[in-house]
């Protein structure tokens, strides 16, 4: 939007309303003394908090207004210019939004023209194409157009900038106004009985309140973001073809195959197989940390496990692109070449290279929530195990792991979100291809590598092509969150046991 | 009774254990084996990841240069002979190649070597990066025209995987870059001294470079996107965060709006980072229009991504601050504001530090969302100038980097992925580091 263009008068702006709140807290200070004639302890609150008061009255308003201001008046100036531009001057091929953009930027133009000098701000308004070049002048003063500017669009760019300028003096005089009149109403308050502090603190646990209430208004903006294209998208496309069709074949000339069933085929895949690794290989490890392990083995592997966590995902990603996935080649393709000498692998990138290296980034997920769950299995427990004669490995057995198994399996749910939603590994090692196959060694794809590659590059946002991304983007959501709901309801609900 | 208990008395001996306890006994040591074998099994992946990123990105910390003699002559670069910065602009790196071909012959010459290679297979060896390092030089040393100067070029990148090892003879049968002649002259280049592997600080400050020229690609560029974006991150999720979490943890009322939060916050900590950048892309590039690829709108989505790990550390350290304080507080007259800014939030204060270190660690090594956001897929090549064009103007990130050049499919920019992996891990090693000093440094036990 326009906003950012016009920078340096709203920067002015904003530094006169911080100088007036400035003003205003000095102001209000000195008045709050002088009305207790110098002594403090007759005033309500600190001095302090009556400069506090009247900086907020001046302002908190002003800015408000000012945002507001920056975002609705280039909405409205589109608006009027739109309706301005004849539906003959949108050419074929081309959209109001592209005209527009033109608008803006021979508007953008001209007022760079006129800052060089190139210009009168007189002429700028006055020219026309019957009698200047326009791009040819543009050109001059550094602005590059892709085409020769239409009478039109000039006429348009015109009445932007003239609507701009008005804008831009409404707006510096209603937010001066504003910011007066708060100093003025807080210098009205300002005596020693007012509660300043009462005010301040209620101003300050609305901006907290505020703060808390992001989270929800992400929420909600993904939510909204992901439904609106995904309603865009299915009114292009047939639901049914995208729920229950069988094909994933885009084509950038329309009438593709998009199905959402490979896709989910592959992730699902993937997943298992991460589990296949991650979940053994995490639960061994963490009862044997909680159980069997001294404090200096714990001290030491606890930490190195964790490591796997820490390591960003790109680097998985490349390590199964460049490392795994070579590996699994020599050892399950090449023919007589390779390590068994089979032929079952053609590329390095499939469902068992993403799904090993999957794996090993979900250890340490599976083994410190499964550790935590066991730790919090109390010790009488297994001291009534041991009474009875059972060994440790039939304790952990028999008793801690029945105990503590809702806790272990919201754990591996977690994992499963994670595995669903993972993203650089697949993309790097899972392949491009579609399919529903039961061959771990054949390349697939998933939901989340295909959303990668439907949002990269040129997109067009009125093709089903690019607004399948949403679609897909809103059923992983939904599938994780699932998951997740899911995982804590478990975890919740076991935690009540012993407590 | 008696004769049953004579015979039966040896088999439950104490010394000797029965089948059913030698049973049991090996289940016991199987058991344990399997958990020794699992944390092994761990602690083998961790090996095999950090010695395969070690051993694979070291050599992008080398690269191999080629140093040759070459007259800077006044004639093809300043006609006019006056020193003129814009006239010397003028000349582009097709002005300085015969100049660096007369270095090359004479060098050939010089050192005797016998080789049957065109002028322009000579030419070859150099990387097609070098004509523009010439050039930069020049133009930063335009006294030094009309001399001779010793320059070192960078080679190209099946130069430098020769001596690296990781192009061999054979490797090159199909190659269209390089021949077996031009290895032989690498050779006796290489036994002459004028060509070696040294240090290459280029790719730690330089600029992305174009697919052919991976030799010269650096990360310095991508850093400076990925430090934007933290900056962003560092300022609005740390007073975002913590305010949230002083309203849940201190005022928030227990009622079925503060549920719906804090059910919201656990939520949005594991949802995939992708859906983030679906986000990001809809809302803050086709809905506001932020510029494509900016470190701005980069940090944006990370901030949201981040804040509820920064939410759920602050409200931990919150609440292991004891109430007495709060209580001591209140008693001397404080309000409840004052009692939490001035007395709970500065002892929660190193809890508070750790966990945004922690969350923006996290948020450095993130890929998937900035590849919605167009931080990929061009050539980051220029350093942003202040602080406004390092926050608009299109840049990359160092994951973005690495993701970018693993794309590329060439081994010589696979080596610099995983070298950028190595700083990528060294910046979060240090961040982490410093989290774990800060929290033995301060944290406080009540």
């Amino acid at each position: 939007m326009g906003n950012l263009l016009n920078v340096a008068p709203t920067t002015l702006l904003v530094i006169v309303v911080l100088t007036l709140t400035a003003l205003a807290f000095f102001m209000a200070r000195a008045r709050a003394m002088a009305a207790a004639s110098g002594d403090a302890r007759k005033l309500h609150s600190l001095p302090n908090y009556y400069g506090y008061n009247a900086a907020m009255m001046t302002a908190i308003p002003a800015l408000f207004m000012l945002t507001i201001w920056l975002f609705v008046q280039p909405m409205m100036i589109q608006n009027s210019v739109i309706s301005m531009i004849p539906q003959a001057a949108v050419s074929d091929g081309s959209s109001v939004n592209l005209v527009m953009s033109d608008v803006r930027r021979v508007a953008n133009g001209l007022t760079t023209a006129v800052e060089a000098g190139a210009l009168s701000a007189d002429a700028a308004r006055d020219i026309s194409t019957a009698t200047t070049d326009i791009r040819g002048l543009l050109a001059e003063s550094g602005v590059a157009l892709g085409s020769e500017v239409s009478a039109e669009v000039l006429n348009a760019a015109q009445r932007y900038r003239s609507m701009q300028a008005t804008g831009q003096w409404l707006m510096t005089a209603a937010i001066c106004v504003i910011a007066l009149g708060g100093l003025f109403v807080a210098m009205r308050a300002t005596t020693a009985t007012f509660r300043a502090r009462n005010m301040v603190e209620r101003f300050i646990l609305a901006l907290l309140m505020i703060a808390a209430s992001l989270a929800i208004l992400t929420t909600v903006g993904i939510v909204l973001s992901m439904l609106f294209e995904s309603i865009n998208f299915f009114s292009l496309h047939p639901w049914q073809d995208f729920f229950l069709g069988d094909s994933w074949s885009p084509n950038f000339r329309g009438d593709s195959d998009l199905s959402i069933l490979p896709l989910l085929w592959g992730t699902l895949y993937i997943s298992i197989i991460a589990l296949l690794v991650a979940v053994p290989i995490g639960l061994f490890a963490a009862i044997y940390l909680s159980e069997y392990a001294n404090s200096k083995v714990r001290a030491v592997a606890k930490p190195l496990l964790e490591i796997l966590a820490g390591i960003p995902t790109i680097v998985y990603g490349l390590f199964a692109l460049l490392t795994v996935g070579p590996f699994l080649v020599n050892l399950f393709g090449r023919g007589e070449n390779g390590i068994l000498g089979v032929d079952w692998m053609s590329g390095a990138t499939s469902v068992l290279t993403a799904g090993l290296v999957m794996g090993i980034m979900l250890i340490p997920f599976v083994s410190s929530l499964s550790d935590d769950i066991i730790n919090a299995v109390p010790q009488s427990l297994r001291d009534g195990s041991f009474g009875l004669g059972a060994t440790h490995s039939e304790t952990i057995r028999q008793v801690v792991i029945p105990a503590a198994l809702p806790g272990i399996v919201g754990a591996i749910l977690l994992a499963a979100s994670r595995a669903i939603g993972e993203t650089m590994i697949v993309v790097l090692g899972a392949g491009a291809i579609a399919r529903i196959s039961a061959n771990p060694l054949e390349a697939m794809t998933t939901i989340t590598t295909r959303i990668v590659s439907q949002l990269t590059g040129d997109t067009d946002f009125a093709s089903p092509e690019t607004l399948v991304a949403f679609a897909l983007g809103l059923t992983l959501f939904v599938l994780t969150l699932g998951l997740n709901v899911m995982a804590l309801y478990i975890v919740r609900k076991y935690r009540e046991q012993y407590e | 009774m008696t004769d049953m208990s004579k015979t039966t008395a040896p088999r439950n001996s104490l010394l000797k254990q029965d089948a059913r306890t030698v049973k049991r006994n090996r289940a016991e040591k199987r058991f344990k084996a399997y958990g020794i074998a699992a944390i092994s099994a761990g602690m083998l992946m961790l090996v095999i990841l950090l010695s395969t990123i070690i051993g694979r990105g070291t050599g992008a910390f080398q690269q191999t240069f080629l140093t040759l003699d070459v007259q800077l002559l006044e004639a093809k670069l300043d006609k006019n002979g006056n020193r003129d910065l814009e006239e010397i602009k003028k000349v582009s790196t097709f002005g300085y190649a015969p100049l660096m071909a007369a270095a090359m012959e004479e060098k050939v010459a010089q050192t005797g070597i016998v080789t049957d290679l065109e002028p322009k297979e000579l030419g070859d060896i150099l990387s097609k990066q070098a004509a523009a390092q010439l050039r930069d030089f020049v133009l930063e040393n335009t006294d030094l025209i009309g001399t001779s100067v010793e320059f070192r070029f960078l080679t190209n990148s099946r130069v430098d995987g020769y001596v690296k090892g990781r192009v061999t003879r054979e490797s090159i049968a199909n190659d269209k870059n390089i021949n077996v002649a031009q290895l032989d002259l690498v050779d006796a280049l290489r036994a002459d001294g004028a060509l070696e592997k040294r240090f290459n600080l280029a790719f730690i400050t330089g600029s992305d470079a174009s697919d052919a020229r991976p030799e010269a690609a650096g990360m310095g560029v991508s850093m400076i996107g990925s430090l934007f974006m933290m900056l962003v991150v560092l300022a609005l999720a740390l007073p975002i965060g913590v305010a949230a979490s002083i309203y849940l943890e201190e005022f928030a009322p227990k009622n079925w709006i503060t549920d719906i939060i804090e059910v919201n916050i656990s939520n949005l900590a594991a949802v995939p980072s992708i859906v983030f950048g679906i986000l990001g892309l809809a809302v803050f590039i086709n809905y506001m229009h932020l510029p494509n690829s900016a470190p701005l709108v980069g940090g944006l989505v990370l901030t949201l991504m981040t804040l509820p790990t920064i939410i759920i550390s602050t409200r931990a350290s919150l609440k292991s601050v004891p109430p007495s304080i709060r209580d001591a507080a209140l008693g001397v007259g404080a309000s409840k504001m004052q009692s939490v800014f001035h007395h709970v939030l500065p002892l929660a204060a190193p809890g508070i530090l750790t966990g945004t270190i922690i969350g923006l660690a996290q948020a450095l090594g993130e890929t998937a969302p900035l590849l919605l956001i167009g931080m990929v897929g061009f050539i980051a090549s220029n350093p942003p100038d202040g602080i406004a064009s390092g926050l608009m103007d299109p840049n990359s990130a160092m994951p973005a980097q690495i993701y970018e050049w693993a794309k590329r499919a060439d081994p010589a920019f696979y080596e610099r992925a995983w070298g950028g992996i190595i700083i990528l891990l060294v910046f979060l090693l240090t961040m982490n580091a410093i989290a774990v000093m800060l929290r033995r440094r301060f944290e406080r036990r009540w």
